[in-house]
């Protein structure tokens, strides 16, 4: 197949970038033409310039001043200590967290980190959770690289140390470090005046690292690293990305999932402005020009015909229909512990429930996109990157090179929520397909910027897959929960995907996370689980398995307390006896919400109730207490939320109460709207007006505990999203006696 | 040719640009003002909001045909009033982003209400900032930075 069926229609010259245009005093202005709508006008905030800074520094490493002790760090001679992050920075504050580490055993002032995003690097940037591979997610950030950001900061302050000792002829002991300064008595000495002789002190295998009751900035308030550039307009996203000569490409994706193009329906482009080039690539056709407006104007004058026989034809009341008879057959079993449908017979009271979770997309603030350039025999990629090696071994493959041929520039990412680690490198290698289709053409070497609207971005795909659960328990005559059983139905995240290998007896791990795992005591437990194959494409979407594990055991638990008379955090409780984690939180939170005292009264007689759930979810636990208030014509708004987290040690206590908040926030537009719905093979949303997500006044009141901890620290990016939706389905509960059973959440007209 | 100013410099648009082009992507694709955003391109996520004549503005609706002559526009990278240099600081000192690429349409938002109201209740804040979207929900520190700011101006 030629990738690319049609030649430039217009080869305008690169557009000449104009020298900055900005001193002050002179008579200025800018002149915008035809010709220079998609080129560079004005060099305010380029990539470009970001880059000579990162060649300059490249340089003077090369010249030698420059310490680097270890790949997570460096000190030049002007005592910056440059932290080079592995993990990407998408809101969950790792360009923060981790040069903390580093600022903590190396006692440097905290003005003098610099923080940059490490390359893609199996070997040196390894997830420790995960590997061998290089990756953001599963709230592993801040877990993984602990000791390690720990240990690189101790070695690189136990070398200057030496370097200090040596100079003054004084024992490495009786020397002092202390926000940046190096000490013996009188004498000082700077990072930067040490640096070139700690270079030659040999790298210690297992520096000391410091007693935590001498932290000076773990477990207390540091600011976010990003906050200014993220204030005043300046942080640079792959979205900002303008290098010289570059492209953007906007494509047409098929009306239904899978269907192939038949053909590409170019003649309505001709005469359009700014056309480049019009490349198909795998999942639809792309059109090049020198910007966005010009690509997205020519994308849509497109009249594809589409070969819809290998396309998607079903629906979501389709898809439902056959959950709902798979359900009625025993799946691949997750768990069994006793004997449930023996004790479930003989139970006292039973209880039967059915749930329905709809596909969900993850709309992160910055549709996806990416900047990629291929040259003779490399590439180099820009992207909020999630997924580095994943990625760049499937841009490799695609493109005929080898791994390390492929550069990949780390960027702020303006959100991702899973989304940006894409097991198939979908949008990425959609990026690599257009300009190997460029190449075929013998246009190597320009950059072209991918760029996915809003309505790409959320009916393209990916999406957090659909469920259905079934679940059964019974309770004896005492109220004791005595059997548990539940079926998940929906599709596998790994299956068909490079993790796959992940799948072991017949259970996708992240289809049943936070119910095969189910924290309460219960003898007789028994989870299985249905993976049909949908020819919808899915992915995780933060806290993966627990955006509906935790939605369907944290109500029917709920409901079991309620058959049997009993509080709801009374009866947590005492099946959470042997859960130090959950019940610290759960303790916490009800505590903290005044559980069981009477809640203000509504507005014009409204009724308000509350409701608790709990969840596990990366080692850390979270309960909320919600408060809702319930009006006559059922409308509801969820008022108050009073959070309370385990995560182990607190590394930055304000970061983990904004990632609660945030996560509140972010379930809370699943909970209330988030529901894609597919109709004949394609997705019926297309932007904020039919996707629904929260808005400032439909947040309620945060209140976020943290748990005190000495333990190793747990991830925080996710687990403030699973116990949200419960909690709210619990408080309607309360204070309707309905439960719901199908997200979003509706009390109906 | 129209012509108008962005953060007070002259820009003269040639003829032969397409009128239909929004001024969010001449800010972004011509003048490299990359600070504005774009998330939706449909005036419902906020993104793009810049201020035109004093006034918040999706400048994903607002297609260069339609700007006047001499129109005053002020992008976040122009954003130097009081109002604003009190919310970027009070923005930093909450940490209020998390990823960041709402806030610079949140920040042109607030600031055309501080600009009206220095001490905004939570209504008046609900009322000014509904229309720009964070997903990553930094609704509660936006508000308090935005009370905060109005606070530290007297
Ligand atoms: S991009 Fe203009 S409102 Fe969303
Ligand atoms: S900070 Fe991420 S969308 Fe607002």
């Amino acid at each position: 197949m030629n990738p690319m069926r049609m030649s430039p229609l217009q080869s305008a010259a690169d557009t000449p970038a104009r020298p900055p245009a900005t001193g002050p005093g002179r008579r200025v202005f800018l002149k915008v033409t035809a010709a220079a709508a998609g080129g560079l006008t004005l060099g305010i905030f380029s990539v470009d310039a970001a880059q000579a800074a990162t060649a300059k520094a490249a340089r003077s490493v090369a010249a030698g001043p420059e310490f680097t002790p270890n790949a997570f760090l460096r000190i030049a001679p002007d005592s910056s200590v440059t932290v080079i992050v592995k993990h990407l920075e998408m809101g969950q504050g790792t360009y923060t967290g981790l040069p903390t580490l580093v600022a903590e055993e190396l006692d440097a002032a905290w003005s003098q980190l610099r923080v940059e995003g490490a390359p893609a690097d199996a070997k040196l940037y390894n997830n420790l959770q995960w590997g061998p591979m290089q990756g953001t997610g599963g709230s592993s950030s801040m877990a993984n690289s602990f000791e390690q950001y720990r240990q690189a900061g101790a070695a690189a302050r136990a070398m200057l140390v030496a370097a200090a000792a040596a100079r003054w002829k004084v024992p490495a002991e009786a020397i002092a470090v202390k926000n940046g300064v190096v000490s013996h008595g009188g004498r000082k000495a700077s990072f930067g005046e040490l640096a070139t002789a700690a270079a030659k002190e040999p790298v210690p295998a297992s520096p000391k690292l410091k007693d935590p009751k001498d932290f000076v900035y773990i477990g207390r308030h540091v600011p976010r690293s990003d906050a200014r550039a993220k204030s005043t307009g300046t942080a640079i996203y792959t979205q900002d990305v303008k290098l010289p000569g570059m492209l953007t490409a906007v494509v047409a994706h098929p009306p239904r999932f899978g269907a192939k193009v038949k053909n590409i329906g170019a003649d309505g482009l001709k005469g359009l402005p700014g056309i480049r080039f019009v490349v198909e690539v795998p999942n639809g056709v792309a059109v090049v020009a020198n910007g966005f407006w010009d690509a997205k104007r020519g994308r849509d004058a497109l009249k594809i015909e589409w070969d819809e026989a290998t396309g998607f034809k079903y629906s979501s009341s389709d898809v439902l229909a056959e959950f709902k008879r798979l359900a009625g057959t025993p799946g691949a079993v997750a768990r069994n512990d006793g004997d449930a449908a023996g004790a479930l017979a003989r139970a006292a009271h039973k209880l039967d429930a059915a749930y329905e979770f709809p596909y969900l997309a993850h709309a992160a603030m910055e549709p996806m996109n990416c900047v990629i350039r291929l040259d003779a025999d490399r590439a180099e990629v820009w992207n909020g990157e999630q997924f580095q090696t994943v990625d760049q071994g499937a841009i490799a493959k695609a493109l005929g090179l080898e791994p390390a041929k492929v550069t990949i520039h780390q960027l702020y990412a303006g959100g991702s929520f899973g989304r940006r680690a894409n097991p198939n490198s979908d949008y990425v290698l959609e990026a690599a397909a257009i300009v190997k289709g460029l190449a075929a053409q013998g246009k190597r070497g320009i950059p072209v910027k991918l760029v996915w609207t809003r309505e790409d971005d959320m009916q393209a795909g990916y999406f957090r897959p659909a469920y259905y659960h079934s679940l059964q328990a019974g309770l004896d005559a005492d109220g004791n929960v005595v059997a548990w059983q539940q079926r998940i139905v929906g599709q596998s995240i790994l299956d068909g995907t490079p993790m796959a290998g992940m799948i072991k007896n017949g259970i996708d791990p992240t289809s049943v996370e936070g119910a095969a795992n189910l924290p309460y005591a219960i003898a007789n437990l028994h989870v299985d689980l249905h993976s049909p194959q949908i020819g919808v494409p899915v992915q995780w979407w933060r806290s993966v398995g627990s955006t509906h594990t935790a939605y369907s055991t944290e109500t029917l638990i709920d409901e079991l307390a309620a058959t049997a008379g009993k509080d709801p955090v009374a009866f947590r409780r005492t099946l959470l006896a042997r859960q130090p984690r959950h019940l610290s939180v759960l303790e916490l939170a009800a505590q903290k919400a005044g559980w069981g005292e009477p809640l203000a009264p509504g507005r014009n007689g409204a009724k308000r109730g509350r409701g608790i759930a709990v969840h596990e979810s990366f080692g850390t636990a979270v309960a909320q207490v919600v408060e809702v208030t319930v009006d006559a014509d059922k409308t509801f708004t969820v008022d108050r939320v009073v959070c309370a987290v385990n995560c182990g040690l607190a590394v930055n206590p304000d970061v983990v109460r904004a990632q609660m908040e945030g996560g509140i926030g972010y379930g809370l537009s699943a909970a209330l709207y988030g529901e894609i719905t597919i109709k004949d093979g394609g997705v019926e949303q297309s932007n904020f007006n039919d996707y629904r997500v929260l808005r400032i006044n439909e947040m309620p009141a945060v209140e976020v505990h943290i748990v005190p901890s000495a333990e190793a620290p747990t991830g925080v990016g996710e687990p403030g999203v699973p116990p949200i939706a419960p909690a709210v389905a619990n408080a309607l509960a309360a204070v309707t006696g309905t439960r719901l059973r199908k997200l979003p959440l509706t009390l109906g007209a | 040719m129209p012509i108008f100013f962005v953060n007070k410099v002259r820009v003269d648009i040639a003829a032969g640009v397409p009128g239909d082009t929004p001024l969010l992507w001449i800010l972004r694709d011509s003048l490299n003002l990359t600070g504005t955003k774009y998330g939706c391109g449909k005036a419902l996520c906020g993104a793009c909001t810049v201020l035109i004549e004093g006034q918040p503005t999706r400048s994903c609706q607002v297609p260069l045909s339609s700007i006047k002559l001499g129109t005053d526009v002020t992008t976040i990278e122009g954003l130097k009033t009081r109002e604003a240099l009190a919310l970027q600081a009070a923005w930093e000192k909450l940490d209020v982003p998390q990823c960041g690429y709402c806030q610079s349409g949140q920040l042109m938002s607030a600031a055309a209400l501080l600009a009206k109201n220095r001490h905004p209740s939570d209504a008046d804040i609900d009322n000014a900032m509904a229309g720009n979207i964070c997903r990553c929900a930094t609704y509660p520190r936006i508000r308090a930075a935005i009370k905060d700011a109005g606070k530290s101006l007297g």
